[in-house]
C-alpha cells in the first residue's frame, strides 16, 4: 500500500517535471487529420508535407528560439471524431494553434471547438467557403470553391486547351460540403456564361456503383461531366462512364488529386480534366525544391496538392508564430491575419479579410496516365472568389 | 437514348448490382437460418475476400497478364482464406456465447465487424487508402462489353457476376437439399438441441455453415473487385448493410429469398435513381421504403413462412 502511494508520487512528480521541461523548451501544435479512414491519403499526405516543413524549421533552429513539436491525432475520416480529436489536442495537449483538415465536412466540425477556445486553427486545404465563416479565428491556405468552380466553368467554355462544352452534366457527392459547394458554384458559372446543366445527379460517399446515374446523364446528351468528388470514387465513375460508352470529358477538383485517381481509373481518366493547388511540373525554382526534397525523404513518391499545402500551412504557422514574437493565440491570430506575400511552396500566400488565402489555381489535363499542367488562374481572373 | 432503352439499361444495372447484393446476402440468411444470428461482421468478410484477391494477384503471385488460370487461382485463394476466416470467428467469437441470450452475440457480431473494419485499416494490415484491383479476366480490358447495341450495354464482368451468383444459389441449394451434410444442417436449423440428440454434430454443422457462406462472401469480394477495382477495408460496410436488407426482404433463413431480395433490391436502386424526381439523392431512402412497404405486407418476406413461435 505504502510502496503504491510511492510510486503514484513519483508518477505526479516526474508528470510535473516534464510538463515543465516542455512548456520551456518548446512549442507545441496540434494536428488533425484523415490518418485512416476513407481519404486516408489526404491526412498522410498532408502529414507527410508537415512533417518535411517541421524538419527544416526545427534544423535551422525552430522559432523563438525553441523546437517545434507536432501532436497528431487521427479522425478516421469522420466529422464526429475530428470533434474529439481537436478537443484533446487543446485541452491534453495544451497546443497553441492546430493544423487540419483537408475535407471540409471536418474542418467545419472541428472549427467551432478552436474558436471557443481562441486556438487559431489553419486548415491547408479545405475549399469550402463555409469553414473560415466560423470565426475569426479560423484560416486557410488554400482558395476556396467558389474560385475553383468558376475557373473550371470558364475553362471549360471558353478556353481553348478546354472542351468547349455548353451543356454540362454534374454528378457530386450529395453528403460532403466540398461536393456540394463545387456543385453549386460550378452552376453559377455555367448559367452565367449561358451555357446548360442538362443532368443533375449524386451520390454517396463509399458507392461503388454510379450506372443508375451515368444511363440518366447519357441519356441528356451533355458534352461534359462535372463530378465535384474525391479520388476515392472517381477513378471509379470514370471508368463506369466509360464501360456505358460515354467517350465525354470528366471534371472534377482538387479532391482528385491522387495516385489512386489513375490507378484506379486507369485508361478511362485520360482526356479528363481537374483544377489544383499546383502541379509537380511546374518550372519555378521553389517548386521543384520541395519536389526534390519531398522525394529525398519519402521514397521518391511524388507529393500530391495535399503534401504541398500541409508542407505550406505548417510554415505559415511558424512564420506567424515568429511574427507575434509570442506562443498566445490572440498574438498568432492576429499574426497570421496579417500574413502578405508569404513565399510558400505553392506560390504567394496573401491572406485576405476572410482569411482566405489568395492564390492562383492551376488546371490539369490527365494524359498518359499522368496529370499534364494546361492552364493557371489568377484569383481576380475568375471573379475573385465572390 | 430512347425512354424504353433507358428502361432497359437501368434494369441491367440493377440486375449486375443486385447480384452482388444476392451473393452476400445469402450468407447471412445461412447463418441466420441456422443459428438465428444475424453475422454483422459478414460484409467484413466479403472486404477480406476482396482484400486477398488483391494481395494474392498483386503481391503473391505477381500476375502480370489476365489469365483464367490465374483468376481461379486467386479465387481460390481468397475463398480459402475467408473460409478459415469465418471458421474461427465462429469458434472464437460466436461459440462460447452460443447459450447466452442472442443479443449477447448480435453485440459480439458488431465488434467482431469493428475489428476487421478498423483492425483492416492497420498500416501491417491492409493500410487505410483504397487499392485498385487488377483485371483478372482475359479479354476484358480490350472489349469490356458483351452486348453493345446502340447506346445499350451489358459488360462481361456484370454478365459474369450474374450467372455466378445464379449457379452458386443452385449449388447450395443443391446442398442443403440433397446431401447428408445438408441434411443435417436444415435439421440444426430446426431445432438444435434435439438435432443434437439424433447424433448430429452440431458444431461441425455450424463451422460448415459459416465456412460456406464465407467462401460465397469471398467470391463477392473478388467479383465485385474485378467489377469495380477499388477496394478498402471500408468497403463492406454499406453492401453488407443492403444485402442484409436483402436477405430479410426475400424471407431470411431462405435461399432462393436471399437471391430475389437482391436482384429486387438493385432494380428498385436502379429504378428510383431513373424514375424519381432527385432520385440519386433519395436513392436509398426511397429504396429502403419500398422494403418497408414490402414487409408491412408481408412480414415474413417474399419466401418466407409464418413460423409459429414454440412457447
Amino acid at each position: 500500500m505504502r510502496r503504491d502511494i510511492l510510486i503514484l508520487l513519483l508518477i505526479g512528480v516526474t508528470s510535473w517535471a516534464c510538463r515543465a521541461a516542455r512548456a520551456d523548451d518548446e512549442i507545441v501544435i496540434g494536428e488533425f487529420g484523415s490518418l485512416t479512414g476513407g481519404t486516408a491519403t489526404f491526412g498522410t499526405s498532408t502529414d507527410e508535407g508537415l512533417r518535411l516543413a517541421l524538419d527544416e524549421i526545427n534544423s535551422s533552429g525552430g522559432v523563438l528560439g525553441k523546437q517545434i513539436r507536432v501532436v497528431v491525432e487521427d479522425d478516421q475520416s469522420k466529422p464526429e471524431a475530428a470533434v474529439t480529436a481537436v478537443q484533446k489536442l487543446i485541452s491534453e495537449d495544451h497546443v497553441i494553434a492546430v493544423i487540419g483538415e483537408v475535407a471540409s465536412s471536418r474542418s467545419l466540425a472541428a472549427a467551432p471547438v478552436c474558436q471557443r477556445s481562441h486556438i487559431p486553427m489553419l486548415s491547408p486545404s479545405s475549399t469550402n467557403p463555409k469553414v473560415t465563416a466560423v470565426g475569426n479565428f479560423i484560416f486557410r491556405a488554400c482558395f476556396i470553391d467558389p474560385f475553383q468552380g468558376a475557373a473550371m466553368a470558364n475553362f471549360a467554355m471558353k478556353d481553348d486547351k478546354g472542351p468547349k462544352a455548353t451543356r454540362f452534366a454534374i454528378l457530386y457527392d450529395v453528403k460532403n460540403d466540398y461536393s456540394v459547394g463545387l456543385r453549386q458554384f460550378f452552376t453559377q458559372t455555367v448559367k452565367a456564361n449561358g451555357g446548360l446543366i442538362v443532368a443533375d445527379e449524386s451520390y454517396g460517399e463509399g458507392d461503388i456503383d454510379f450506372k443508375a446515374q451515368l444511363t440518366n446523364i447519357e441519356r441528356a446528351a451533355p458534352d461534359a461531366i462535372y463530378v465535384p468528388g474525391y479520388y476515392t470514387e472517381v477513378g471509379l465513375i470514370c471508368r463506369q462512364a466509360r464501360d456505358l460508352g460515354m467517350g465525354i470529358p470528366l471534371m472534377g477538383g482538387d479532391g482528385w488529386d491522387s495516385d489512386k485517381t489513375f490507378q484506379i481509373g486507369r485508361d478511362a481518366v485520360n482526356g479528363c480534366f481537374f483544377t489544383n493547388h499546383y502541379s509537380p511540373d511546374e518550372d519555378t525554382p521553389r517548386v521543384k525544391d520541395f519536389v526534390a526534397h519531398y522525394r529525398a525523404k519519402y521514397a521518391n513518391k511524388t507529393p500530391d496538392a495535399m503534401a504541398i499545402l500541409g508542407y505550406d500551412a505548417m510554415g505559415m504557422l511558424a512564420d506567424a508564430i515568429k511574427r507575434a514574437g509570442s506562443t498566445d493565440g490572440r498574438l498568432i491570430r492576429d499574426a497570421l491575419a496579417h500574413t502578405k506575400g508569404y513565399p510558400g511552396a505553392s506560390g504567394n500566400i496573401t491572406m485576405d479579410a476572410r482569411r482566405n488565402a489568395q492564390k492562383p489555381i492551376v488546371i490539369l489535363k490527365i494524359e498518359n496516365d499522368h496529370a499534364h499542367f494546361v492552364a493557371t488562374v489568377q484569383p481576380d481572373a475568375a471573379g475573385s472568389a465572390k | 437514348m430512347p425512354q424504353f432503352q433507358q428502361f432497359v439499361q437501368q434494369l441491367i444495372n440493377g440486375l449486375s448490382i443486385g447480384a452482388i447484393y444476392a451473393l452476400i446476402a445469402v450468407g447471412y440468411t445461412m447463418v441466420y437460418g441456422v443459428l438465428r444470428l444475424i453475422n454483422f461482421a459478414h460484409g467484413d468478410v466479403y472486404m477480406v475476400g476482396a482484400m486477398t484477391g488483391f494481395y494474392a494477384s498483386t503481391r503473391w503471385f505477381h500476375l502480370q497478364q489476365p489469365t483464367w488460370a490465374g483468376f481461379f487461382l486467386v479465387l481460390v485463394c481468397s475463398m480459402l482464406v475467408c473460409g478459415t476466416l469465418g471458421y474461427f470467428i465462429e469458434l472464437l467469437a460466436y461459440r462460447p456465447l452460443r447459450n447466452q441470450p442472442r443479443i449477447v452475440s448480435l453485440i459480439t457480431a458488431i465488434a467482431v465487424s469493428m475489428l476487421l473494419e478498423f483492425g483492416g485499416q492497420a498500416k501491417w494490415m491492409f493500410g487505410p487508402d483504397p487499392k485498385p484491383f487488377p483485371d483478372l479476366i482475359p479479354g476484358v480490358e480490350a472489349h469490356p462489353d458483351l452486348v453493345h447495341m446502340g447506346q445499350l450495354v451489358i459488360g462481361k464482368v456484370d454478365a459474369m457476376i450474374f450467372l455466378i451468383a445464379l449457379v452458386m444459389m443452385f449449388a447450395l441449394r443443391y446442398v442443403v437439399r440433397e446431401t447428408k451434410m445438408g441434411l443435417a444442417l436444415r435439421a440444426v436449423s430446426y431445432r438444435f438441441d434435439t438435432a443434437a440428440l439424433m447424433g448430429v454434430n452440431v458444431n461441425r454443422v455450424i463451422s460448415f455453415t459459416f465456412v460456406l457462406g464465407s467462401v460465397l462472401a469471398a467470391v463477392a469480394g473478388v467479383l465485385v473487385g474485378l467489377r469495380s477495382p477499388k477496394v478498402d477495408p471500408l468497403m463492406g460496410l454499406l453492401p453488407g448493410l443492403k444485402a442484409f436488407i436483402a436477405a430479410v426482404l426475400g424471407g431470411i433463413g431462405d435461399i432462393r429469398g436471399a437471391l430475389a431480395g437482391g436482384f429486387l433490391l438493385g432494380i428498385t436502386e436502379a429504378m428510383v435513381v431513373s424514375y424519381f424526381p432527385k432520385g440519386s439523392e433519395y436513392r436509398d431512402g426511397v429504396a429502403f421504403l419500398v422494403l418497408i412497404a414490402i414487409l408491412v405486407v408481408k412480414p415474413s418476406g417474399l419466401f418466407g413462412r409464418a413460423v409459429q413461435e414454440k412457447v
